[in-house]
């Protein structure tokens, strides 16, 4: 069986796979969540909590192209924000489809037996996030360690604990949802999702979906898209859906045209070649992470603290990027680590400096008719790096400020200096003052006292509810102290 | 022994069972209100207009371009009210106010086909308003001199003489910030009309009872007219005691008036912006300690935010004033209470119910004063645990202070409280960046409604000819595990096993005038009620069989589904009783009732015997605060609670650690912010979203969590020997917060005292350890208040850091 990553040619109405049985999309608007769709279908495990993918609550599972396109990849999202058109031909399947209670799934089973569940009416939704973590094919067991030791974030059977921290219980405390996470084992032979993964998902449809005066399309590829924003300005990209989702139930808004870019294909690649990395910019961040795998250490300190596995399961760096908020995690280190954006247009592509792209409150110089098609991070990369985040909740929480450091320290000099600040300013920016006082100096703890002092000063941070504005100063002069005492020069004590 | 307390051989009580949900709750099978509406032909969906004042009189309502919108059907105002529009009880709440008293206030209700077609016609909807000063903060409710309700003193002795006789007086404030209830289900609602004008209500109520009163009298109606059923709830926690009662009311008006089934349930926006919170309290305090650190006497003043209506202001703050003791035995004591009247929510009850507030001051004076007397903090808290036949300030005897030093001790030893000390002291003295504490604190928790009249509780039992059990209460189910629990008793009480009983949905037209599911008090309440209905028929039964047995029916027994008679070696199966029995034509359905006996209480003079007991817990707490930002992490936790003989264990631990990670989020994360300033928002929520009030996630789990249940621990009098557990150990997360005291303290010179704002978040206790740093911990003699969370513009300039070490690195 070949896989093309072209969408076929949409002959069929759109429909939805969901559970094992296809289902016609039928009476919707191009707004419709896929949450809604599923409980006006009497799918009423998926709930809503927040309407904003911050409580998983609406978790259910959606197949994916796995590590290799000839696999399926079973992955968690948050069914809150994504339109139900966007998932035309896909398969999903909600805890309902796992199992019944007579014959309960293995994950099912595990949190019923260990109290996992008070009220259930989280239960659905972690359910599905845990059962997408149990079915992950590279979770691999790992010996048990000292209960206190600093890795008590994943189980013995492989569990990656963050796969959850995107779903809130307001009931259990969680220990006994840790507790079931932790006690999976792996599928068994028969297990038909497991089966699943084998063949690869669905390929993507030329979706048009046109309702309540809005239309959703699919483009099958990059000049398709091109020529429809060339025709729409006013369009509205859609990808994870992590933003405009939230746009539209929570703040009311309708765009007559969302353009779903997520599976078009000109923008999923990933390269490494010799002076530069190339991620295509609708590639979700989950996939990003894997693909890089490690390879650039500033972005691996990124994606645990980037929302959670829910948000980045679907959401975008173009996505982060185009909206161009002041407060997206992903600028501060594009910004240290000298990334430019290749936009792409009617009048053909041009490459701007992330540093160049910003022009204030979520606004770019992207034009009408533009989008990201690709982040390009120079290489090689810079021998010192570190991403301080500071929020009022340690994971899936907004940065009140967000710094990232890309450093070169030769011979005990600070050779070269880039910094990427968010959630001090208007836009993302790059502390240059800070950075000229770095770029010269010994890497020393007066160098880094002295900087710190100027870094203070960047930016022009707000008091708001998340943070006073003189705390947010602060934190961006305990910051690079911190960067000092963890990387503290050859010969200086660590502190 | 009493008979209610006394548990039979092989009881299905004190079973680790699953909650009895938990296969339904696992496949998404398990209904919630909302779910229902889908299955619901013609369903209206509701929405509400919000008021984007938080104090403002509407001096026009125009609807007419609301019903123009496509798919709108009716746009609810005061004028479709043929009762009385109010959603509570005391006639300060009316359903469509004509003067608005917080952002966010609903003034009317768009009902449509849709909940989309819904939300455009309250777009729609042409509002005029007026605005007026607003009162948001509780020292702007202060200064302006803004109560409501009642201003109830608690006294003992002469608080005067007992300062005077202090050899240490300290006095001190602290502002406590309130909790929103984020139960992940937000309020629901949905009506029907039966064929005879009678209304069904499917509520999302933690008091059905209360709901059917309120939609009758909105209504117009008798209450027989109007039957509320709550099949569960995604989480109440109090929040859904007072407050469900107003949408109850829109979607039965919006049935009765259209004739189709109306929807309502509230997005988490509108769930944050319209409806009650936990309370923030301010306190003003004086307090004697004589030199070994034993209080002596406490004069206080706690202020509590009520918001814009009384809701359940009054009884809140009355258990507040009850629970400032906490654990400790105060001579002499005055404290006053009163409610300031805000333009915010109308507070309401949330687990604890103003016990926590309470309790919070006491331990926040004991952890601010045992630097200054040089004291180990957990030494001055045990220093001062009451002793048998001590008596609370309110006058009730203290009867189990042995269980508390019990957990105490059982805490200490088993946490290795003495030994990680040591550790602790050692990695903090080899860490400059990084400072752990470790600190344990008590809860003693009064239980029973303070108010004796709501001490009572029905339930309704059938069993069917075939054996098997329906039980009905007067509890609602909210994850809690009431309903495990009930069926557990219901098994014990008839000796059949855990499957042949079904719990039925919680409905007025079963068990009528109950009480709300609150005050920890529904497995006490609602098991004595489900045991006499089931005792009532077990004994019917034993005539039956001792028939059949041959021996007189005080010899039959009952257990594991098999009926015998003692000394002799027959036995029959329960289903065969119950089949002969039906054939004796025997009454296999039975009403149980039960009322807490030896309770009194005066309100007007704040003393008696309110509690039925008191429940114990101690928790021991391990912080590692970051220097450089204040972040924190939560290590370990070690918890012995006192549940009495446990009904059930699973829940009661599930109940332990949930209270215990709420009550750590309001104290350190949850942190509700309202516009303050004088802008055009003012009053306006401002974290009113899940991505901007944020709750404790898997991620602040701690790495390690011991719960243990204390032992021989029989509740005498309490159904099968149990305690309730509902709402005590959401104050065991005192100790997180202490910890991080004692952590901040650990960055600055022995003996710093650290004033912590509450809630502690990173940023609160970013600048409580850089001021220990500073080596200014903040006085207490002077009675500041905590250092404010947000830039005050009157404020010092703040001295960056690096100036000082600028100015050490130059020296050395």
């Amino acid at each position: 069986m070949t896989r093309t990553s072209r969408p076929e040619t949409a002959v069929a109405p759109a429909f939805l796979r969901v559970n094992g049985q296809g289902t016609p999309l039928g009476d919707v608007t191009p707004h419709t969540t896929t949450l809604d769709w599923l409980r006006d279908r009497g799918l009423t495990g998926a709930k809503e909590g927040c309407a904003e993918g911050e409580c998983g609550a609406c978790a259910v599972l959606l197949s994916r192209p796995g590590a290799d396109a000839t696999t399926t990849e079973w992955v968690a999202v948050n069914s809150c924000l994504v339109p139900a058109a966007a998932l035309d031909g896909q398969e999903v399947v909600t805890a309902e489809g796992l199992g019944s209670p007579d014959r309960l799934h293995p994950v099912q089973r595990e949190l019923a037996d260990r109290g996992g569940t008070q009220c259930g009416y989280c239960t659905p939704g972690f359910v599905c996030a845990m059962a997408a973590e149990f079915y992950r094919p590279d979770r691999t067991t790992r010996a048990p360690r000292h209960e206190l030791d600093d890795d008590h974030e994943h189980g013995p059977n492989g569990f990656d604990l963050h796969a959850l921290s995107g779903n809130l219980c307001r009931c259990t405390g969680y220990r006994p949802i840790r507790d079931a996470a932790y006690a999976l084992g792996d599928p068994t032979g028969t297990d038909p999702l497991a089966e699943r993964r084998r063949r690869p998902p669905p390929d993507p449809r030329h979706t048009r979906v046109r309702a309540d005066g809005a239309e959703l399309v699919r483009p099958r590829d990059l000049t398709e898209t091109v020529r429809l924003l060339a025709d729409h300005p006013d369009a509205v990209l859609l990808a994870g859906s992590t933003d405009v989702g939230v746009d539209v139930n929570l703040r009311g808004s309708r765009p007559a045209l969302l353009v779903a870019v997520d599976r078009v294909p000109e923008l999923r690649h990933l390269q490494v070649d010799d002076g530069s990395i190339r991620i295509g910019a609708a590639l979700n961040l989950t996939e990003v992470e894997r693909g890089l795998a490690g390879r650039v250490p500033l972005l691996g300190q990124l994606f645990p603290l980037f929302a959670s596995r829910l948000v980045r399961n679907t959401a975008t760096l173009g996505g982060n990027l185009g909206t161009a908020s002041p407060i997206g995690d992903a600028a501060p280190v594009l910004l240290a680590l000298e990334a430019s954006i290749v936009l792409a247009g009617p009048d053909g592509e041009r490459v701007v400096p992330l540093a160049d792209y910003f022009t204030g409150y979520r606004s770019s110089v992207r034009r009408p008719g533009e989008l990201i098609r690709e982040i390009r991070i120079p290489v090689p990369l810079a021998g010192t790096t570190a991403f301080h985040k500071v929020a009022k909740r340690r994971v899936d929480d907004i940065s009140s400020v967000a710094v990232a450091y890309a450093l070169d320290v030769t011979d005990g000099t600070v050779v070269r200096a880039r910094i990427g600040l968010g959630g001090v300013g208007a836009t993302p920016l790059r502390a240059r003052r800070t950075e000229s006082a770095l770029e010269g100096m010994p890497w020393a703890r007066r160098t880094a006292v002295e900087a710190a002092a100027v870094l203070a000063t960047e930016g022009t941070p707000l008091t708001d509810h998340r943070a006073s504005a003189r705390y947010r100063s602060a934190m961006l002069e305990q910051s690079l102290l911190k960067l000092h005492a963890e990387h503290p020069a050859a010969g200086e004590e660590p502190s | 022994m009493s008979s209610l307390s006394e548990r039979p051989a092989g009881a299905v009580v004190g079973r680790s069972l699953r909650h009895e949900s938990a296969a339904l709750h696992v496949t998404g099978r398990a209904r919630f209100t909302d779910d229902l509406a889908p299955r619901t032909k013609d369903v209206l969906h509701a929405w509400p207009v919000q008021a984007p004042h938080a104090h403002a009189l509407l001096s026009r309502l125009d609807t007419s371009a609301a019903r123009d919108v496509p798919g709108v059907v009716h746009v609810l105002t005061g004028e479709d009210v043929p009762g009385v529009g109010d959603s509570g009880d005391s006639d300060d709440e009316p359903l469509f106010p004509t003067e608005v008293c917080f952002h966010g206030q609903a003034v009317c209700w768009v009902l449509a086909d849709s909940l989309e077609a819904a939300r455009r016609g309250a777009a729609a909807v042409r509002v005029d308003y007026e605005p007026l000063p607003a009162i948001l903060t509780l020292p702007e409710a202060i200064a302006a001199g803004s109560f409501q309700g009642a201003q109830p003193t608690l006294r003992r002795g002469d608080v005067e003489a007992g300062l005077a006789r202090s050899a240490h007086v300290l006095d001190g404030e602290l502002e406590m910030a309130g909790q929103e209830h984020f139960y992940l289900e937000t309020h629901a609602a949905l009506a029907t009309v039966e064929d005879d004008g009678t209304v069904l209500v499917q509520s999302s109520t933690q008091h059905p009872s209360e709901t059917q009163a309120v939609v009758a009298r909105v209504l117009g109606r008798p209450r027989h007219e109007v039957t509320v059923q709550c099949l569960r709830m995604g989480g109440g926690f109090g929040g859904k005691e007072m407050q469900p009662h107003g949408y109850a009311a829109v979607a039965a008006l919006g049935a009765i008036l259209t004739g189709r089934p109306v929807r309502v349930r509230l997005t988490r926006s509108q769930d944050l912006t319209m409806t009650g919170k936990r309370h923030g309290f301010h306190a003003r305090w004086r307090v004697g300690l004589d030199d070994e650190g034993r209080l002596q006497a406490l004069e206080a003043t706690l202020t509590s935010d009520g918001g814009w209506s009384l809701d359940l202001s009054q009884p809140v703050l009355t258990r507040a004033l009850c629970h400032v003791d906490n654990a400790y035995w105060i001579p002499d004591v005055r404290v006053t209470g009163r409610i300031a009247r805000t333009h915010k929510t109308s507070q309401t009850a949330f687990r604890g119910f103003g016990g926590p507030q309470g309790m919070l001051v006491v331990e926040d004076i004991l952890g601010r004063c045992a630097p200054l007397l040089g004291l180990e903090p957990h030494e001055l808290r045990r220093r001062n645990f009451y002793q048998d036949g001590q008596t609370t300030p309110y006058g009730q005897e203290i009867t189990q202070a042995g269980r508390l030093h019990r957990a105490w001790d059982q805490v200490t030893r088993t946490a290795g409280l003495d030994r990680r000390r040591a550790e602790i002291a050692q990695f903090n003295a080899t860490h400059e960046h990084r400072q752990r504490a470790v600190a344990i604190t008590p809860v003693k928790f009064g239980i029973s409604f303070n108010l004796t009249a709501f001490n009572q509780a029905g339930a309704l039992v059938h069993v069917y000819a075939d054996g098997s059990v329906l039980v009905n209460h007067g509890g609602t189910e909210m994850g809690q595990g009431l309903h495990t629990k009930m069926l557990q008793v219901a098994a014990t009480a008839l000796g059949v096993a855990p499957d042949t009983v079904r719990i039925a949905p919680t409905r007025t037209d079963k068990v009528p005038n109950t009480s709300a599911t609150a005050a920890s008090s529904g497995s006490d309440l609602n098991g004595a009620a489900v045991k006499d209905a089931c005792e009532q028929i077990r004994d019917r039964l034993a005539q039956v069989a001792a028939q059949r047995l041959g021996v007189p029916a005080a010899d039959v027994r009952f257990r594991d589904g098999v009926v015998s008679g003692l000394g002799t070696g027959t036995t029959v199966p329960w289903a065969e009783v119950v089949a002969a029995a039906y054939v004796a034509r025997t009454h296999l359905s039975a009403a149980g009732f039960y009322r807490t006996e030896g309770l009194h209480w005066s309100s007007t003079v704040m003393q008696g015997s309110p509690f039925k007991y008191f429940a114990h817990g101690v928790a021991a707490t391990e912080v590692e605060v970051d220097g450089f930002t204040g972040a924190y992490r939560t290590r370990r936790v070690d918890i012995v609670h006192d549940v009495g003989d446990s009904l059930s264990p699973l829940v009661d631990l599930g109940q332990i650690e949930g209270a215990f990670a709420q009550g750590a989020g309001w104290l350190t994360l949850e942190d509700l912010r309202w516009d303050t300033g004088d802008g055009e928002h003012r009053g306006r929520l401002a974290t009113a979203s899940a991505s901007t009030y944020k709750l404790p996630s898997i991620a602040e789990l701690p790495p390690v969590v011991h719960v243990a249940l204390l032992e021989h621990a029989h509740e005498e009098g309490a159904v099968y020997g149990s305690k309730a557990v509902g709402e005590p150990p959401l104050m065991l997360a005192i100790s997180v917060r202490e910890a991080l005291r004692q952590a901040c303290a650990a960055f600055g010179p022995e003996g710093t005292v650290v004033e912590l704002p509450s809630p502690a978040t990173p940023e609160a206790v970013f600048w409580a350890l850089q001021a220990a740093r500073a080596g200014h911990g903040g006085g207490i003699e002077g009675g500041d208040g905590p250092p404010p969370p947000e830039a005050d513009p009157e404020a010092p300039e703040r001295r960056p850091q690096t100036e000082t070490l600028l100015h050490q690195l130059g020296e050395g």
